[in-house]
């Protein structure tokens, strides 16, 4: 007990830079993600080109690599950002890939015959996907959505390794100091991120039984 | 029933080609529907009735011919396609009914977002055509807790709410129950007798019998004879439409 009263600031500052970037890679995630999955059932062959190249390429590099990529490639091309801004990109462009996959599963369980109708009332692309195809695709998206976030929120770690102050980054320090405490440490990181994960997990659930209801 | 057609063309088809790979699904097809006019495609499966139905509002592409809608040439994509299909009424054999949408919902949909009608306007006639198909009461509901007949009648009044030039029917009657077959088929009897233009693709005899002011014959993608009910029925000319005739009136 006394280890996290003495530690209490480190912890909380360590929570919230996780807590914040999880929040902003999963906004950008879940943006990127939702254009790109548009992209890849849009009649338009270089939009679905384009997409289809985006996802292949962050889905199959290590998100360590893209990190990388982020915050040393970038300067490169005279871009430099801060390590955080860097890590939000990695991990929100990493994660996208993977939201556009989830979102596009769902767009193709709608059956073809919504967006027929759809368009033979003369509804244009982008309206049928609004207003017709994505609300429905969204009921089978919740559950692996779900998991693609909450892969996302632990996935933030790997920021430990370039200089951003979150959680995964207190242990090296706060081992050395409290070495008789190892279990502790490691037990406060841990709640740390299921204070985080648990309740998106919740969430999902709740969610999922809400738009089951509408079917 | 006596033509309402003016003899006006609304929709002209005209030298009408499509493949899909190797089948050469829609042959050489002319077809002109007058305003007014009620024409029935009948055939047997893989005639090519539905596809010829579905290059109306291009659902389906062609790939060579020419389709006009009151003179326009069907535009190839975009905001034109839009807006033509807006003017073509479709009625498909799954209904096809928005399933996430409540009945209203379904109605206004394209009047709301395609013509910017008010919500209050849209869903007033919205009612009215739900009263007018015989499922008003059933406004508030989602599609899966209605029958497949009052589904079909839904997707009519979805689909007059845009008020079509042309109604185009893909075998709206084959995925019921025969219960269910002639409310919607009475439903479609009306509209012909107002003098809405339709193009209905059915295995209905007696539907063609009673409300088309035309027949039209299909076989392995041709239009293989055109005319009136009574003759299509009582005369047939090719030995294909005596075949099929024969076949599906004896029982």
């Amino acid at each position: 007990m006394q280890f996290f009263i003495d530690n209490f600031d480190i912890l909380r500052d360590a929570f919230l830079q996780t807590l914040l970037l999880t929040v902003l890679s999963g906004v950008l995630a879940l943006v990127l993600g939702v254009v790109l999955a548009t992209m890849r059932v849009s009649p338009i062959p270089p939009l679905r080109g384009l997409a289809t190249f985006y996802v292949e390429t962050f889905r199959n590099t290590p998100l360590t690599v893209v990190f990388f990529f982020v915050i040393f490639g970038l300067p490169q091309i005279d871009t430099v950002v801060s390590f955080f801004t860097g890590a939000v990109i990695a991990v929100g462009m990493y994660t996208a890939a993977f939201v556009a996959e989830a979102v596009r599963s769902g767009i193709n369980s709608v059956s073809p015959g919504q967006a027929e109708a759809a368009r033979a009332l003369g509804l244009g692309f982008g309206q049928s996907l609004r207003e017709v195809v994505l609300p429905q695709a969204f009921r089978t998206v919740v559950p692996p959505l779900g998991s693609v976030f909450i892969a996302m929120a632990k996935n933030t770690s790997i920021a430990a390794g370039f200089s951003v102050s979150e959680l995964s980054s207190t242990l090296p320090r706060l081992v050395n100091a409290n070495a008789g405490d190892l279990l502790v440490v490691l037990l406060a990181v841990v709640i740390g991120y299921m204070i985080i994960t648990v309740p998106m997990a919740y969430a999902v659930n709740r969610l999922e039984r809400r738009v089951a209801i509408l079917r | 029933m006596t033509s309402a057609a003016t003899g006006e063309p609304l929709v002209e088809l005209s030298g009408v080609n499509k493949w899909f790979g190797d089948l050469h699904v829609l042959q050489d097809v002319d077809l002109t529907i007058a305003r007014g006019e009620v024409v029935v495609v009948i055939g047997p499966s893989g005639s090519g009735k539905s596809t010829l139905c579905r290059t109306i509002n291009r659902l389906e592409s062609i790939d060579q011919g020419r389709i006009t809608i009151d003179g326009t040439p069907l535009p190839e994509e975009g905001k034109a396609l839009a807006a033509l299909r807006s003017d073509v009424g479709m009625v498909f054999q799954s209904f096809n009914l928005f399933a996430h949408k409540t009945i209203l919902e379904n109605v206004t949909l394209g009047p709301v977002k395609v013509r910017g009608k008010g919500k209050a306007e849209a869903e007033k006639r919205a009612r009215e055509l739900l009263d007018r198909v015989g499922v008003g009461h059933q406004a508030d509901k989602v599609p899966a807790q209605l029958s497949g007949g009052q589904q079909q009648r839904v997707a009519i009044a979805r689909a007059l709410a845009m008020d079509p030039k042309v109604m185009l029917f893909d075998e709206p009657t084959s995925a019921l129950d025969p219960e269910m077959i002639n409310e919607v088929l009475e439903v479609m009897t009306s509209l012909a007798r107002d003098g809405m233009t339709m193009v209905v693709v059915t295995h209905e005899m007696g539907f063609a019998r009673r409300a088309a002011n035309r027949v039209v014959f299909m076989d392995a993608g041709r239009i293989v004879e055109s005319s009136d009910p009574e003759t299509f029925f009582t005369a047939p000319t090719s030995d294909r439409a005596k075949d099929f005739l024969s076949k599906i009136l004896n029982h």
